[in-house]
């Protein structure tokens, strides 16, 4: 391979050749941050909620539950996400038939990505004023009310931001998709730019995921301000 | 009319607060905050208690509608031991107990209107029947005009009507008030005062207030009690605990408060 300038190098990330390699695995790495991220959404929530509703000072303590989950998810946080990525082979195995590939790649993405948000959405639930929880209770409110209608749409503007950040982890995260075969932006950046010395191709890759991360995080906060501009916080 | 009135709550005392104990623990210190707290209500009063910080005020007022959980002791509302009831049982009855606070503690995500339904919704209400009914008690606390704005855009004051609006949504029987002036300037202070006044006479509600602010208790209540290091050292008609206060609280406000008012100019703090 004969040697490119700096110049050359940057230009040659713009080409068509170059392009041809990374468009696809832009697909392949919205596909997997999409489904990561729904799962995610969910399962953060409801392990967030659980994080505060069992807490000992929380509307349903259950403090033994509550240290075995918070203990569990310590645990899943403090893995790098490699190790959790071959430690979750045989589950995706069990769930889906295969340990490889994107939908392999997603149950992955997603145990590391769980406990995270979870962490996330309980942080942010926790801002809302014990006062407002007591006013609800004081009206003959049960759990469900509390959860749903003080909770959850108190907290909103901490949970769109928290939820942005872990999308953007999430993002990041893929780029271990190709242990997988999963392919991704992540995994060309690897494979092209570092085990073949693809510096055009390293750039390319790295572009997009940066621009991809931008539209994100600017998304989340806008969403954020216009919830506060609405509500007049701000 | 007003002895019938008096005699009628002196005949049967509405709410009853019969050795009322709590204990706070916290990592092996335990700190008795109530220490067998004895009251009789009337229906219809507007009841004040008086104490420093620490005298067990909050707590006192928080344990009427169960928000704190007594150690011992009973309160009886009417015919129902408040302290004997299962959740579900008190969720039910938490309707009927309506209860403002110094925080105010509207819900930030909800229109002024929306905050009002709230307690209408958890009860399982109609739509068409709490859209009247809020704008029924908008009127009556004279927010009609902000139904739709968000509490981010009201003032203190504005804010607490809010929360007088919501407390009284269901209907209820009694209306807690814990410190609900002690965050506004004084102003204010008299007019939330003057609503509540007027929701008493209106409503036939019974108040109770707990408050370090003799000037509240001197301007709305009927009947007053003065807790003192969490026991129940004198009560009675305000008229009567002002004019000769016999416990060392309650003079040490008396005298305080007159303090203030004879300070006059040449007070300038002691120079």
């Amino acid at each position: 391979m004969e040697k490119m300038t700096l110049l050359q190098t940057f230009a040659s990330a713009f080409s068509g050749k170059t392009w041809a390699i990374v468009l696809p695995e832009i697909y392949n790495t919205l596909y997997m941050v999409l489904f990561t991220t729904i799962l995610t959404a969910f399962f953060g929530m409801l392990l967030g909620i659980l994080l505060v509703s069992t807490d000992a000072d929380g509307i349903y303590p259950c403090p033994r539950f509550s240290a075995i989950l918070g203990g569990i998810v310590n645990g899943l946080r403090s893995l790098p996400s490699i190790i959790i990525i071959i430690l979750t082979l045989p589950l995706s195995r069990m769930l889906i038939g295969v340990s490889y590939g994107p939908k392999a790649c997603i149950i992955a993405l997603a145990v590391t990505c769980i406990p995270m948000f979870g962490r996330l959405v309980e942080s942010s639930i926790l801002e809302v004023p014990k006062g407002k929880i007591e006013a609800a209770r004081s009206m003959g409110a049960q759990n469900r009310h509390i959860i749903m209608k003080v909770m959850i749409p108190e907290a909103l503007p901490s949970l769109i931001r928290n939820f942005t950040i872990a999308v953007v982890a999430v993002i990041s995260t893929t780029a271990l998709a190709g242990m997988l075969g999963a392919g991704g932006l992540g995994d060309v950046a690897v494979r092209f730019g570092y085990n073949r010395f693809k510096t055009d191709i390293l750039i390319a890759a790295v572009l997009v995921m940066i621009v991809m991360v931008q539209i994100v995080q600017r998304a989340g906060d806008g969403l954020s301000k216009l919830v506060l501009k609405k509500r007049h916080l701000i | 009319m007003a002895t019938t009135s008096d005699e009628k709550a002196k005949a049967g005392h509405f709410i009853r607060i019969a050795g009322l104990k709590k204990t706070f623990r916290s990592q092996g210190k335990s700190f008795e905050v109530l220490k067998g707290v004895n009251l009789e209500i009337g229906k219809g009063d507007i009841y004040g208690v008086v104490g420093f910080s620490g005298a067990g005020k909050s707590t006192l007022i928080r344990c009427i509608n169960r928000l704190e959980e007594p150690d011992s002791g009973e309160i009886t509302i009417g015919d129902t031991e408040i302290t004997r009831l299962s959740k579900s049982e008190l969720d039910m009855y938490r309707q009927k107990i309506g209860i403002i606070f110094q925080q105010f503690n509207l819900l930030d995500s909800r229109t002024v209107a929306q905050n009002v339904s709230f307690p209408l919704e958890i009860a399982g209400s109609k739509t068409s029947h709490s859209e009247v009914r809020v704008r029924e008690i908008l009127e009556l606390v004279d927010l009609s005009d902000k139904a739709d704005f968000y509490p981010g855009q009201l003032s203190g004051g504005q804010k607490q009507r809010v929360g007088i609006a919501r407390a009284l949504a269901n209907n209820p029987d009694i209306l807690l008030s814990d410190e609900a002036t002690s965050a506004l300037d004084p102003q204010t202070t008299l007019s939330v005062l003057d609503l509540l006044k007027d929701i008493n006479e209106k409503l036939k509600l019974t108040i109770i207030l707990i408050t370090h602010e003799l000037n509240v208790i001197r301007y709305i209540c009927k009947n007053m009690a003065v807790l003192e290091d969490g026991k129940i050292v004198e009560n009675g008609p305000v008229k009567s605990v002002f004019n000769s206060p016999k416990s060392d609280t309650a003079k040490l406000f008396m005298k305080i408060d007159a303090g203030f008012a004879n300070f006059g100019w040449e007070g300038g703090g002691g120079i």
